[in-house]
């Protein structure tokens, strides 16, 4: 077995030890395995998920070796599920692979217990009727749920669960937490030990714009009854007084200074984002409460008590031009505000675990650090139940999409994604399955579809015949290179899910193979 | 007719459905049928470059896209660091080439699909191999070689005496890459869309540190790292080169990194960041590379059958937060030096081989040194290898007007290295020459008498 540090050097470096060790704990259910099941277990097996349960009730035909890797040869005739489940196996030695031959239909009908001993399903082209049931099952059992299906050059990908809270969302871009227009005691006072006006120009060139900006910020408001820049024209006169500071024209932290000057201009206080989550009903702890929850409350006692309106400071600067010395020092006092703060935050937390009869302690340190320093990052995603969606999407958002100039083919798809499957309830067969009988499934599918527009209340929508027609064209075919692009989206969100790292997407991924138009419906 | 199989039972069931039936939402030479088919799998010749991340995948995906005529080039050996994602290889294939374990691993799934692998460099292979595919498809991780095997396939493309581009000389290339949860692709067809060239501006080079922070005023871990590695590597080790895959050296630059960060108080060095700032390695996850390498083959497939419309032309997509994909239809450079009709330069007749290299050297638009240079897939003088310098030495001292047959203009290819960025850069530009005081139709006559 190859050492896995080395083996997973390239993800680790994307979600750490500690998302390793999540996947490694996960244990996945894959319902169908054709080519959109198949290739996103593949992505999650090569990964080091810990383990997989494939579940498929069909023998490996002579079609199926044409959209799927895992099935060969000498697959034709044996358990799909059996055969995909031993090529997967091949892949990465660390995972657990196990197969039932069984289709998932009829396990949804007679076993639905059997779906609570897994962290994840991922249900492959199942039509609504399986979906809506198995989504009822899952979210009973507090199972995540991932749909994904391919058919012709559209598909969907879909998550389920009740709540998804996300500590590291790991935002790409996100500002930083400086404080320049709020700073502590302590960098006041660090601010107020510099010269700005040091005659030697190494040290002038490098004293780090962070120091520059509070002391000239504090040089204002000393000057303006207290206040910050907050006019236009305060703020270029601002940007002129810091100019004029220059000695050189080389100076790069002066750049920087005033390339970075909007940050004392920033509004005191938490982001509208932050506030909601604080005004969240969930906020009310008991017993019953996550962790996550339970941290919220007291962040939010934090805000409101020792923060003075700010969240605790996440404790680490960006690289800027600065001497060692200067840098090194800042960077500790920025250390130890967020340490502070994390102390601050955590005593309130054992107080709250307490009162609601909780072990004070079951909230590790680590945990709590790691919620410090992501407070102003921290996400909630909420799914509605598949059910509710498909009887009462949100209509503002499809009607919006429907009609749209680029992504109105997407909204198209989502309406005949559905149309197909009540098709296939009326008619045994999926528009466009066979051959010969095209014309007729297309009036049909354009019947269903209407029927499906008038149920729904989109009136004045109407789908394009081009649409209609390019849908039975598909005949409900898994090609290959779709499948795995929706079973690559289905195996990323996965990943997110499990680490509980990043951000999963909202609602339903609808794919748009004809232009890539593709669009994202919370419906 | 009994002996055609029914749709059902076929081994092209699903694909069938795209390319056997019509449809309205389609590429303008779709012609559906059986026929069709069957020229992709005859016709349909599509090189890989890049047997890693992104190429496994598009092998696969091409292989069960109904192509059945593929070749790959990968110059790099397998490393267990790739068994991530590579899903090709396994751990016994560690040390072997790329190209021919994926070749063969696709080989022995798909029956009926012939892969050649070609374990070397890209600059290795001459014009003439990449001339002979339908499609190229990219799964690089640099910008240099996507820009080479991009002005190669832009080499291929011909425009007619008002300077428009000769569309069936257009070889068209898909380009993927991925990062941590995002990527991108593309479809570039050289004279129709911007070429990779016209949007160089899309992949900024990598900002390096100045080499004063790193000796005066390190402040990150990383700026430890680089002085060990790019100074004080140099001064310990007088003239012995630092090679990043060995592990005694990144071991040293570890040590070194540590002390310093140490003698600063800076945190943060570990042996892992050390690797990957010092091999810039970029994160790479499975999925991503699945999702990015299938819209790829996608393309791939409606540019060969025109079964559907294509992308428009640029794909981003980003995972990290919730889910993003956006088209982007850029816009060509018209006088891009890639894809353009070529840089035009007026010659005397009289202007030898020699002096027309020596001349591109100077050229402000061009600055190519050590050009080897061909005319309509004839090398006229090689740079290399030896036997080639030697075989075609002689024609140094000829004028280029003699050698390519007296015409009074035409084009040349001229492979040599360029200044990009600090790095030198192999590339290949298409050049117009055009020979002073010639009576263009005259001579014309006589190039044809020849």
């Amino acid at each position: 077995m190859a050492e896995p540090k080395t083996k997973y050097d390239r993800q680790l470096r994307i979600w750490g030890e500690q998302g390793q060790t999540a996947l490694e704990k996960a244990s996945i259910c894959l319902l169908n395995c054709g080519p959109t099941g198949s290739e996103t277990l593949k992505n999650l097996v090569l990964g080091g998920v810990g383990s997989i349960t494939v579940i498929d009730g069909s023998k490996v035909e002579l079609g199926d070796l044409g959209n799927n890797f895992m099935v060969d040869e000498s697959s034709v005739g044996k358990s799909k599920a059996k055969c995909v489940c031993q090529f997967l196996q091949e892949l990465n030695d660390a995972v657990k692979a196990k197969f039932i031959e069984e289709y998932p239909e009829a396990l949804i009908e007679t076993n639905p217990s059997f779906f609570s001993q897994f962290t994840l399903v991922v249900a492959t082209q199942l039509v609504e009727d399986s979906m809506v049931k198995l989504d009822r099952i899952c979210r009973e059992a507090n199972v995540i749920l991932v749909l994904a299906r391919s058919y012709g050059l559209t598909g969907l990908v879909r998550i389920s669960l009740k709540e998804h809270t996300v500590i590291e969302s790991k935002p790409e871009h996100f500002l930083d937490d400086l404080r320049l227009n709020n700073p502590w005691p302590e960098l006041r006072g660090l601010a107020e030990t510099i010269d700005l006006d040091v005659t030697d120009p190494v040290a002038h060139k490098h004293m780090p714009y962070v120091l520059i900006l509070v002391k000239m910020a504090e040089e204002w408001s000393k000057s303006h009854d207290g206040k910050l820049p907050s006019t236009r024209e305060e703020k270029k006169e601002f940007k002129e007084h810091i100019k004029a500071r220059m000695t050189a024209l080389d100076e790069d932290n002066y750049k920087e200074a005033i390339e970075a000057s909007f940050k004392v201009f920033a509004p005191r206080g938490i982001s509208s984002d932050l506030q909601q989550l604080i005004g969240d009903r969930f906020v009310e702890v008991d017993s019953s409460s996550s962790d996550f929850w339970v941290m919220v409350a007291a962040l939010k006692e934090f805000i409101e008590n020792e923060g003075g309106g700010e969240a605790p400071l996440e404790g680490s600067i960006p690289d800027m031009t600065s001497s060692t010395e200067h840098y090194v020092s800042l960077q500790k006092l920025y250390q130890a505000k967020a340490e502070a703060d994390f102390l601050v935050i955590e005593q309130r937390v054992r107080t709250i675990l307490k009162r609601i009869g909780r072990d004070p302690n079951s909230i590790s340190k680590t945990t709590i650090k790691s919620f410090c320093k992501n407070a102003r990052k921290l996400k909630v995603c909420r799914y509605r139940l598949v059910e509710d969606e498909f009887n009462s999407p949100v209509l503002p958002e499809l009607q919006k999409c429907l009609t749209d100039e680029d992504y109105s083919v997407a909204g198209g798809f989502y309406i005949l994604l559905r149309a197909v499957d009540r098709f296939a309830a009326n008619y045994n067969s999926f528009p466009g399955q066979f051959d010969g009988v095209m014309d007729e499934d297309i009036s049909r599918l354009k019947t269903t579809a209407v029927g499906l527009l008038n149920d729904l209340g989109c009136n004045g929508v109407t789908l394009t015949e081009d649409l209609i027609n390019e849908m039975c064209r598909f005949g409900a075919a898994e090609l290959h290179a779709v499948a795995a692009f929706i079973g690559g989206i289905a195996s990323q969100e996965v990943i997110k899910l499990i680490t509980r790292q990043f951000v999963p997407l909202s609602g339903t991924f609808i794919f748009n193979g004809i232009d890539h138009k593709s669009q994202l419906l919370s419906l | 007719m009994a002996a055609e199989p029914t749709a059902q039972e076929s081994r092209s069931r699903d694909l069938d459905k795209l390319l056997l039936r019509p449809g309205n939402l389609v590429g303008p030479n779709f012609e559906p049928g059986p026929a069709l088919r069957d020229d992709l799998k005859e016709y349909g010749r599509v090189l890989v470059v890049g047997a890693g991340g992104l190429g496994c995948e598009l092998l696969k995906d091409l292989a069960l896209s109904g192509f059945r005529k593929l070749e790959v080039i990968d110059m790099d050996r397998i490393e267990v660091s790739n068994l991530n994602r590579q899903f090709l290889f396994r751990l016994e294939d560690v040390g072997k080439p790329k190209a021919e374990v994926a070749a063969k691993r696709v080989m022995e799934r798909v029956s009926g699909v012939n892969i050649v692998p070609h374990f070397c460099r890209i600059e290795d292979k001459e014009l003439e191999f990449y001339s002979k595919f339908s499609i190229i498809a990219l799964g690089l991780d640099s910008i240099e070689a996507r820009s080479y095997i991009n002005s190669v396939a832009c080499s291929f493309l011909e425009y007619d005496s008002d300077d428009s581009a000769l569309e069936e000389t257009s070889k068209p290339m898909v380009d993927g890459g991925t990062e941590g949860f995002q990527g991108h692709a593309r479809v570039i067809v050289p004279g129709v869309t911007p070429c990779f060239e016209c949007t160089i501006w899309l992949f900024p080079p990598q900002v390096k540190f100045p080499l004063c922070t790193l000796a005066e005023t390190p402040r990150t871990a990383a700026h430890c790292i680089e002085y060990a590695h790019l100074i004080k590597w140099d001064e310990v080790h007088s003239g012995k080169a630092f090679d990043p895959d060995d592990p005694e050296h990144m071991k040293w630059v570890y040590n070194e990194a540590t002390k310093r960060a140490e003698l600063f108080g800076i945190p943060g060095v570990t042996y892992s960041l050390t690797q990957g700032v010092v091999k810039n390695i970029i994160p790479a996850i499975a999925s991503t590379n699945a999702i990015i390498s299938a819209a790829c083959v996608l393309e791939t497939l409606k540019i060969a059958s025109g079964c559907s419309k294509t992308l428009s032309n640029y794909l981003t997509y980003n995972g990290a937060e919730g889910l993003h994909t956006e088209v982007t239809e850029f816009v060509k450079d018209k006088d891009c030096l890639v894809c353009g009709p070529g840089v035009l330069i007026q010659l005397d007749t009289s202007i030898t081989l020699e002096k027309f290299i020596d001349l591109l050297k100077e050229h402000p638009k061009l600055l190519l040194s050590k050009a080897s240079i061909t005319h309509r897939g004839k090398s006229l003088y090689m740079q290399a290898p030896p036997v080639l310098e030697e075989m075609t030495r002689s024609n140094l001292s000829i004028p280029l007007f003699d050698l390519i047959g007296k015409i009074p203009k035409d084009v040349v290819h001229a492979i040599g290295t360029t200044t990009k960025n600090d790095k030198k850069t192999s590339c290949l530009r298409k050049l117009r020459v055009v020979f002073k005081g010639v009576d263009g139709i005259a001579d014309m006559d006589t190039a044809g008498e020849t």
